[in-house]
């Protein structure tokens, strides 16, 4: 479903500042694999997931979605393939508009936008239905500006919104990082029943060790531009995160600096 | 006094127009797009070449209209794919309508007075209706000396302005109206779902011109001449005319906002000319008048606001005490 082939970025190329942010990435993920990606700051995480969003365009290497050459394609058109969900909950939704507002542009991401209304008493119908799985009661608050909702809810509804139109791929960027630990259970809940739900191949990066080995099917470890460790399977199901530090300690050589950086 | 608060209205329903605009790329673009300075007056500029060559009235003011918001999609491109901040952008292309307003007219003013203008036309239709004589007998029944020449220009004004407000109020709730309010609102948010924000922009910013420039057009055929200096320190008034309206009536609904802009700029149309009654003041005070008139409806909501917040603590830290006072008898 999403595949990178010889994927490398290098930021301020020829200063002292010279950065390689990702270094000959090579992976593909299978349709309806979900994967989670931990590494320390710097590891090129966020550039993985800038670049298969068309955020950012790599120097070398081509994505493909579904088989489709999309290396090239801006972000705006990428994103009818693509859902994503921010760390900051205030990113994924439109704050001054209502909640039914902000679904029916997430429920136009792969259609073409045309000058009839977005929220029409069939679609409301279709949100309260979505909603109502969330079960937050955000059902009977379709009028409600998104702005008064709390962090937990935005994200909540974010997720809502970059998953209820089955995108074939889903990026979750350390999605529960800025929420408190209950609310951050909840969110991770809710990922898990989405993403099995409707069958989402999923990247999803995060700073938590044991969100990464208790959620999805597959793991990548990444270090220094390069993913440094997959895992999956069986094998995936039975490491502890021990032995993710010993995984690190074998294939770098080095102690991890500051576990607590992955440990989260 | 009657007169001149009539004639306030008359002018202000028509400035309404140019408000939406200001409406428009201010509040829901967020983009504070100083391009109606000089494409209301390329607007005025468009409309009066077009009468003087022959142009029939209507026609003219709808080109003048295109002509602003072919103006504000080129702001719209100067700020997307030029990456030039958005106010550079507006005074960029403020200051080069300038010159190509010149050149349009030709002169720095035109007259219209012996030109078939969309009022002259309508009030030749009007006379045969005989609202006016009917209004004005009415007005002179309850004692007013003066009565207005004629109600033609309101009238048809509030069904103009009607038909637009419907319209913006639809097209913010079509699907390509969400996503513009929402590359207001949070441009990477409607970006992760599909929409180009560039594209948006660029149409947004030109639909907002298009909207000044067809008042501007509306307000050189009502003046009787269009002049190359109407557009200075208008964006100002626009934005005078969105902030009254919204701190007067609030900002709820769409449907509701933008009956407060309307609102708006008819209330600083008649406020600004009572005020130029007062002695001390002369018609040179205006921009003044203007200027007090936004720090008036941006300062005292928030004072309002304020005042009963304070109030309202009061009470319950007196209703705290009382409770306590009974507990300890």
């Amino acid at each position: 479903m999403l595949q990178l082939l010889d994927i490398s970025v290098t930021f301020n190329e020829g200063t002292l500042d010279e950065k390689k942010a990702l270094n000959n990435i090579n992976l593909e993920l299978a349709e309806g694999e979900f994967v989670t990606v931990i590494g320390g700051n710097g590891a090129g995480k966020s550039t993985l997931m800038n670049v298969i969003s068309g955020v950012l365009t790599p120097d070398i290497g081509d994505v493909y979605i579904n088989k489709r050459q999309v290396t090239f394609l801006p972000e705006y058109k990428r994103a009818a393939y693509i859902g994503r969900v921010f760390q900051d909950p205030m990113a994924g939704t439109a704050p001054s508009m209502t909640i039914e507002e902000n679904l029916a542009m997430a429920y136009a991401r792969n259609k073409k936008r045309k000058l009839k209304l977005g929220v029409t008493k069939k679609r409301k119908e279709l949100f309260k239905e979505y909603l109502a799985t969330l079960n937050l009661g955000l059902e009977d608050r379709l009028n409600a500006k998104v702005g008064l909702l709390s962090g937990g809810e935005r994200q909540a509804l974010s997720l809502l919104m970059a998953t209820f139109t089955e995108p074939d791929i889903l990026l979750l960027d350390e999605h529960t990082a800025a929420l408190d630990p209950s609310r951050a259970e909840l969110v991770t809940k809710l990922t898990e029943e989405i993403v099995r739900k409707f069958e989402l191949t999923t990247l999803m990066v995060t700073h938590n060790m044991q969100q990464a080995l208790d959620l999805g099917d597959r793991l990548f470890m990444m270090d220094a531009g390069e993913i440094i460790f997959d895992v999956e399977g069986t094998e995936k199901q039975h490491l502890t995160i021990n032995d993710l530090l010993e995984e690190f300690r074998k294939r770098r050589g080095v102690q991890f600096e500051d576990d607590r950086s992955v440990l989260g | 006094m009657f007169i001149s608060v009539f004639g306030a209205i008359e002018s202000g329903i028509i400035y309404a127009i140019m408000a939406l605009g200001v409406y428009f790329s201010f509040r829901v673009l967020d983009f504070p797009d100083l391009t109606v300075d000089g494409s209301f007056v390329t607007g005025a500029a468009v409309a009066a070449i077009g009468m003087l060559n022959g142009v029939p009235a209507i026609l003219a003011t709808l080109l003048g209209a295109l002509a602003g918001f072919i103006a504000g999609c080129i702001t719209g491109i100067l700020h997307t794919k030029g990456k030039i901040n958005p106010l550079l952008s507006g005074i960029l292309m403020m200051i080069a309508l300038y010159s190509i307003n010149l050149r349009i007219m030709g002169t720095p003013n035109i007259s219209l007075r012996n030109v078939s203008t969309v009022w002259v036309q309508l009030q030749s239709l009007w006379e045969k209706t005989g609202i006016d004589q009917a209004l004005n007998g009415l007005l002179a029944a309850i004692g007013f000396a003066r009565t207005p020449s004629t109600w033609a220009i309101v009238f048809a004004m509030i069904i103009v302005v009607a038909i637009i407000k419907i319209l913006v109020d639809y097209y913010l709730k079509t699907e390509v109206g969400l996503a513009l309010r929402a590359t207001g609102d949070n441009k990477q948010m409607i970006r992760s779902f599909s929409a180009n924000t560039d594209t948006l922009i660029i149409i947004g910013i030109g639909l907002s011109n298009g909207l000044v420039a067809l008042s501007g057009a509306l307000i050189a055929q009502y003046s009787g001449f269009a002049d190359i200096g109407a557009g200075i320190g208008l964006i100002i008034i626009g934005l005078a005319s969105v902030i009254i309206g919204e701190a007067l009536f609030g900002t709820k609904t769409i449907a509701r906002t933008t009956l407060a802009v309307i609102s708006g700029a008819i209330i600083y149309r008649i406020v600004v000319v009572i005020a130029l009654r007062a002695n001390f003041l002369e018609t040179g005070d205006m921009r003044l008048i203007t200027a007090v008139l936004v720090i008036i409806a941006l300062v005292t909501p928030m004072y309002i606001q304020g005042r009963r917040e304070k109030a309202r603590r009061l009470k319950k830290r007196e209703a705290l005490a009382q409770q306590k006072k009974a507990e300890g008898v």
